[in-house]
């Protein structure tokens, strides 16, 4: 029997995901950048079935991901020890894992309505006016999470118990990449692509183009409400401001970085925006070791503020290379030998 | 009946700053094609040119709050956003003509983020407290109405700049070329009209609007931020669309009726069973509904897809 290699590389990851999460000893610090990093590749590379592969501009990430997020809080924090009693060991056991999988199934299948609710009717939108749409969706669920007292309103939520561990986070990170990268190359993926590509002959070829568009924001909701999921009980803090249109603003820089269309560019935008604020936190110290005087004040500010960082490498990339870094069809070739469709539609 | 008419006064004049800065969103839109997502920033600005223009020419002059020094400061924060914008279109936009419309859409999030965050990197993270540039006084107080003269300044300004621009945009030379390049803009172009001076000149114009109604706003809420121009920079946009993106008169429109609608939900929270919190979502919800329904806006036309 012959095993597709995306079934190897995904038995692969999530044995590998295990054998570092219980076996390989790391201090707190680098465990939880890493953690960032396997949730902001979730975020990444399901917005990127929806920016990217289906070429529709949504802004609305963040509040798929705090739909999520609450749901999946509420339920382990409130829900489950009421169900269970105190007879129940909820902070391990064999219960707990169960319990927090439920939750973030829970939290992603709802976020993948509120990605229906909101997919249907923003779909017949294009463009610029589907971006201002998702943004105002995204921003709605925030105002109505800052209004809803059973989850702390603006005061946040505290989140009981810490599931989130390595495993999971790059377990479920290498389901999403699994399930993208296949999609994308299946008859699902070339809908997708039409649609990207020229969405009126498409239309006219009798592509469904609606029903992409739907699926492709559908799914990415599923998989940001699974992050948001995995945030909350990493953080176990949440407030609604962290779930604003920066947040989505954040994760759309990864996929324009990465190159919208290209697998392997968004991981490693995800990888690099996740672990450059620690970097910079690193380059005063350095400076001052190396030159014997401090860093000028001017310039440690501006290393603090990641989101003026941002909005340079925005416009620099936008004049300079406006598919990303990876976009437009490049990929690493000694991971594929079989040629497939690149990001720009054609056979390559 | 008397708290209606309060509450349609605020919402008139709230509701004139966003037609203040729609008109830049609307213009931009008419002869780019785009949404300049740093429009709300640009009104930002204003207020913070506002702020060093009237603590300066107060100590300056040595004047209280006069009529004198709120023109002056208002005529510099003017001036002084529409080079900026005229600046951001050159460096920023100017590269970019004949891209993707997406390209140029990220691009403005990039600039609007840049002057958000250098905005808090060298203007200060902190808010700070707008100077009385105006002397402020109750026009009308009674027990259950009360008109200050902030309020109808602001009205009064609008309706001034309004009527300022609708004579540049119908009566001069660099008006109707502005229209003519919203129509189509290589047949402009092949009439001898220099496309770059129209657009940098529309960035300008709209620029200069924005910075007017940034020290509106900042009179009437004097705490400001260099975040402040988020929120009513995209309530604006939604008041562009709402009156038909590219359509002046429409955004004046949409503007007033997104200010007075925003109001009046939360002036009648209680009777609307809506908590006064969900101000921010009124606009937002009006976007969605103008677009599922009329996405030409009231006053725009519908036109129909090129392929």
């Amino acid at each position: 029997m012959r095993i597709a290699p995306s079934k190897i590389y995904l038995l692969v990851f999530i044995v590998g995901a295990f054998v570092v999460s219980y076996f390989v000893p790391m201090d707190q610090y680098v465990r939880e950048i890493v953690l960032t990093i396997g949730i902001n590749i979730i975020l990444a590379v399901s917005l990127n079935l929806v920016n990217g592969f289906t070429g529709q501009f949504s802004l609305g990430h963040a509040g798929f991901m705090a739909i999520g997020a609450y749901f999946s809080a509420a339920v382990t924090t409130f829900w489950a020890p009421r169900l269970f009693g105190s007879s129940v060991d909820l902070t391990g056991g064999v219960v707990a894992p169960l319990v927090f999988l439920c939750a973030l199934l829970g939290g992603a299948l709802l976020a993948a309505v509120a990605g229906l609710v909101i997919g249907i009717p923003s779909l017949r939108l294009r463009g610029d006016y589907l971006a201002i749409a998702t943004l105002g969706f995204g921003e709605i669920i925030r105002v109505i999470i800052q209004n809803t007292e059973a989850v702390g309103g603006s005061r946040g939520f505290t989140v009981t118990y810490p599931y989130t561990t390595l495993f999971w986070g790059y377990f479920f990170a290498a389901i999403t990449i699994y399930v993208v990268a296949n999609l994308v190359n299946s008859a699902y993926g070339r809908g997708f692509l039409a649609v990207r590509d020229d969405e009126v002959a498409a239309e006219s070829i009798g592509v469904n183009t609606t029903k992409y568009k739907v699926i492709a924001f559908v799914l990415a909701a599923f998989f940001a409400g699974i992050a948001g999921g995995l945030y909350a009980h990493f953080k176990q803090y949440l407030h609604p401001d962290g779930f604003n249109f920066l947040k989505s603003i954040e994760v759309v820089v990864m996929v324009i970085m990465g190159g919208m269309g290209s697998n392997f560019g968004v991981i490693t935008a995800a990888i690099f925006l996740s672990v450059l604020p620690e970097i910079l936190r690193f380059i005063p110290q350095l400076y001052e070791r190396a030159a014997g005087i401090p860093l000028p004040h001017l310039i440690d500010d501006l290393l603090k503020n990641r989101m003026l960082i941002y909005a340079l490498l925005l416009i620099a990339l936008m004049l300079t290379r406006p598919q990303g870094i990876f976009g437009g069809g490049w990929r690493p070739a000694f991971l594929f030998k079989k040629k497939a469709a690149s990001a720009d539609g054609t056979i390559a | 009946m008397n708290q209606f008419i309060q509450q349609l006064i605020n919402g008139l004049s709230l509701g004139s700053i966003y037609a203040l800065i729609a008109l830049g969103y609307t213009m931009v839109y008419g002869v780019l094609r785009f949404i300049n997502f740093a429009h709300g920033d640009i009104f930002m600005l204003g207020a913070y040119v506002g702020l060093y223009a009237g603590r300066t020419l107060s100590s300056r002059m040595h004047t209280g709050p006069s009529v004198l020094l709120a023109i002056c400061v208002l005529a510099i924060s003017m001036i002084v956003c529409a080079i900026v914008g005229v600046v951001i279109e050159r460096l920023a936009y100017a590269p970019l003509r004949n891209r993707p419309r997406l390209t140029v859409l990220i691009t403005a999030i990039g600039v609007s983020l840049f002057l958000e965050y250098g905005g808090q990197q060298f203007l200060g993270a902190g808010p700070e407290n707008f100077p009385a540039i105006l002397p402020r006084y109750e026009v009308l107080h009674t027990a259950t109405l009360s008109i200050t003269s902030n309020q109808l300044i602001v009205l009064t300004v609008t309706v001034a700049l309004l009527i300022a621009l609708t004579f540049i945009v119908l009566k001069t030379k660099l008006g109707t070329a502005m229209r003519a390049l919203s129509f189509n803009p290589t047949a402009a172009s092949l009439m001898g009209i220099n496309n770059n001076v129209v657009i940098s000149f529309t960035f300008g114009l709209g620029s200069a609007l924005a910075a007017a109604a940034g020290i509106l706003w900042a009179v009437n809420y004097p705490s400001i931020n260099p975040l402040m121009g988020l929120l009513p920079g995209i309530k604006a946009f939604v008041a562009a669309v709402l009156g038909g993106i590219g359509n002046i008169p429409g955004a004046a429109l949409g503007g007033l009726i997104l200010g007075v609608t925003e109001t009046l939900v939360v002036g009648y929270s209680d009777r609307l069973h809506i908590p006064p919190s969900y101000r921010d979502a009124v606009a937002f919800v009006v976007l969605i509904v103008i677009l599922l329904f009329k996405p030409s806006g009231l006053l725009g036309k519908a036109g129909s897809e090129k392929v």
